[in-house]
């Protein structure tokens, strides 16, 4: 019975995720408009960051706003290294630059909690920005650097908005599926209750420091990938673009998609992405309109708009949603 | 053998002691009762040997090695579980998670762990100390979700799980109705029976003086008197503790 269940699991979560790869790659098959290309591939890189931010925030329980300072680092690492290194070599560096950087901060930091926490990590992208502001040996100061080539192996070139996107949404699928499968784990479970009662977590063998640790060093990692992947995407970078503000905007993503779902922040990611894109015809009623939506589906949705999914999930089969991750 | 050793334990908040100096020892397969009246200090005894606490001086040994002032999770992993006064479960968790987690985190590696993902060895144990507590249908309800008696249930299976060496029981029939008390009982001597040394706190004296072969009185946070119940409840600094002393 048991063996049958988990067959039966399995081939849903086979399918779910083949259908997942295909919705990823669909805009390649279906958009011709390089715009549209554009904003598709701009949405994978925004859902591979709020993923990395639910590891931290939804899971674990720790606010961060670190993410922008993460994004700058992994969109630097592959802008300043890119013309000396392969992509191949660069986009993975930029994880691993995140993740160490990651365990450095979160080292001191993880000792304090909510609020204070949030203070910490913001400081932190400020600090990032003042550096990539202020270095300009190294990162051509608010100027920026310009000409970030696209990818190519041999004589494949990826530089066409479609080639482009298949890279991206392939580097997404792969980091959405380590993500599950993380999550999925025991490890998911100990971020689970460090969440929900983390003195009592501590009671139970949880070791606080390291799992807190590792989830600050996972999301860190992913926003680094995330940088490395968006440089190449607009082809130049300056640091106004890895200003604090962008990550109240990952912060947003999770918190209208839905704080500690697998889903949700994946859904906030697409939100917060074609939202803007959308109401573009309004002009300069544009953020008066988006911080409107945005309240109204936090006001309607506590549980971010995944809820939504959730009661059309259950009108239709008459069941609840199963969740994605324990 | 002895389970627990407990030498001049000290817990002082600023200026007030809440433990003054206290001595005791608990031989392995003992179930031990530790009482005494409000703010006497058994649950800042807990606190303090299961590491939430740091000591303020003292030496606390498991088995013989000691673990004074060591982390709480590593307390856990070496063998010592608690329940608690007020219940601590993981609300938003269902009851299998949180039985799962109390056992997950003394098996293996931490970097183990992150390739767990099929644990059907833990799950069946699982079922099987809920079907025990005869809390099994609730294995996919919310702990939040459950009544204070099932919650109690919950909070014993899940130090139950680990099959630890020494448990700490805080009130464990406190605010529970008199069929859940038996039953609750009955789990408690079985577990004792398996061998499983329990140290219990318990404001119900039917209960401790039923289920302890030996019982500590702190008072003030002073141990005040040891002995059998029958001893304890003919002990006239006990009874003085309780009543109050005459003039």
């Amino acid at each position: 019975m048991a063996q049958a269940n988990h067959a039966m699991k399995l081939r849903s979560v086979l399918i779910g995720w083949a259908l997942a790869l295909l919705l990823l790659l669909l805009p390649v098959f279906v958009f011709k408009s390089q715009y549209l290309l554009y904003i598709s591939s701009l949405t994978c890189i925004y859902m591979i960051v709020a993923c990395g931010l639910n590891i931290v925030l939804g899971y674990a329980g720790q606010i961060s706003l670190a993410q922008a300072g993460f994004l700058g680092i992994g969109a630097y690492v592959c802008a300043l290294l890119g013309p000396t290194l392969s992509f191949w070599v660069v986009l993975p560096l930029a994880g691993l630059v995140c993740f160490v950087i990651g365990l450095g901060l979160g080292f001191p930091s993880l000792r304090v909690k909510t609020h204070f926490l949030a203070m910490v990590t913001l400081g932190f992208t400020v600090i990032v920005y003042l550096i990539l502001v202020n270095e300009e040996n190294w990162t051509g100061g608010p100027f920026g650097v310009f000409n970030i080539p696209r990818p190519k192996i041999g004589s494949l070139s990826f530089s066409s908005p479609a080639n482009y996107h298949i890279i991206v949404a392939l580097v997404t699928f792969i980091l959405l599926l380590l993500a599950f499968w993380g999550l999925n784990s025991q490890w998911g479970r100990a971020f689970k209750a460090i969440r929900e009662n983390e003195a009592r977590a501590e009671m139970l063998g949880v070791n606080l420091r390291n799992y807190k640790l590792m989830a600050f060093a996972i999301g860190s990692a992913f926003a680094g990938v995330g940088g490395a992947l968006i440089a190449p995407l607009f082809g130049y970078i300056d640091p106004t673009m890895f200003a604090l503000g962008f990550s109240f905007q990952f912060l947003l993503m999770v918190v209208v998609g839905g704080v500690g779902r697998f889903e949700g922040p994946l859904l906030g990611a697409m939100i917060v992405a074609i939202l803007p894109e959308m109401l573009r015809v309004t002009e300069k009623y544009f953020p008066v309109i988006f911080a409107l939506a945005a309240i109204l589906i936090m006001v309607f949705m506590p549980k971010g708009s995944v809820s939504a999914v959730d009661w059309a999930y259950k009108k239709i089969t008459g069941k609840e949603e199963p969740h994605l991750t324990k | 053998m002895r389970a627990l050793e407990v030498d001049g334990l000290r817990k002082c908040f600023g200026g007030f002691a809440a433990l003054r100096g206290v001595d005791l020892h608990v031989d392995e397969g003992e179930l031990f009762g530790v009482i005494g009246p409000n703010g006497s200090g058994k649950t800042t005894f807990f606190n303090c040997v299961t590491g939430t606490l740091k000591c303020s001086a003292g030496k606390v040994a498991f088995k013989g090695r000691e673990i004074t002032n060591a982390a709480p999770d590593a307390i856990y992993r070496m063998g010592i579980g608690r329940t608690f006064q007020l219940i601590e479960l993981f609300p938003g968790m269902t009851v299998l998670e949180n039985m799962l987690l109390a056992l997950q985190e003394r098996q293996g590696s931490m970097l183990g762990r992150l390739f767990r993902i099929r644990e059907e060895t833990n799950e069946r144990q699982a079922l099987e100390l809920l079907e025990f507590l005869r809390i099994a249908h609730l294995q996919d309800e919310l702990a939040r979700n459950l009544s204070y008696g099932e919650q109690k249930l919950l909070d014993f299976g899940m130090v139950m799980m680990s099959n630890p060496g020494l448990i700490l029981l805080d009130e464990p029939t406190c605010g529970v109705e008199i069929q859940m008390r038996q039953q609750m009982m009955h789990h408690i001597k079985e577990l004792n029976k398996q061998g499983t040394t329990i140290i219990v706190i318990e404001h119900n004296m039917d209960v401790v003086m039923n289920l302890c072969t030996r019982i500590v009185v702190l008072d003030t946070g002073e141990k005040i008197a040891e002995g059998s119940p029958q001893e304890i409840q003919n002990n006239q600094k006990v009874i003085d503790a309780y009543f109050g002393a005459e003039e």
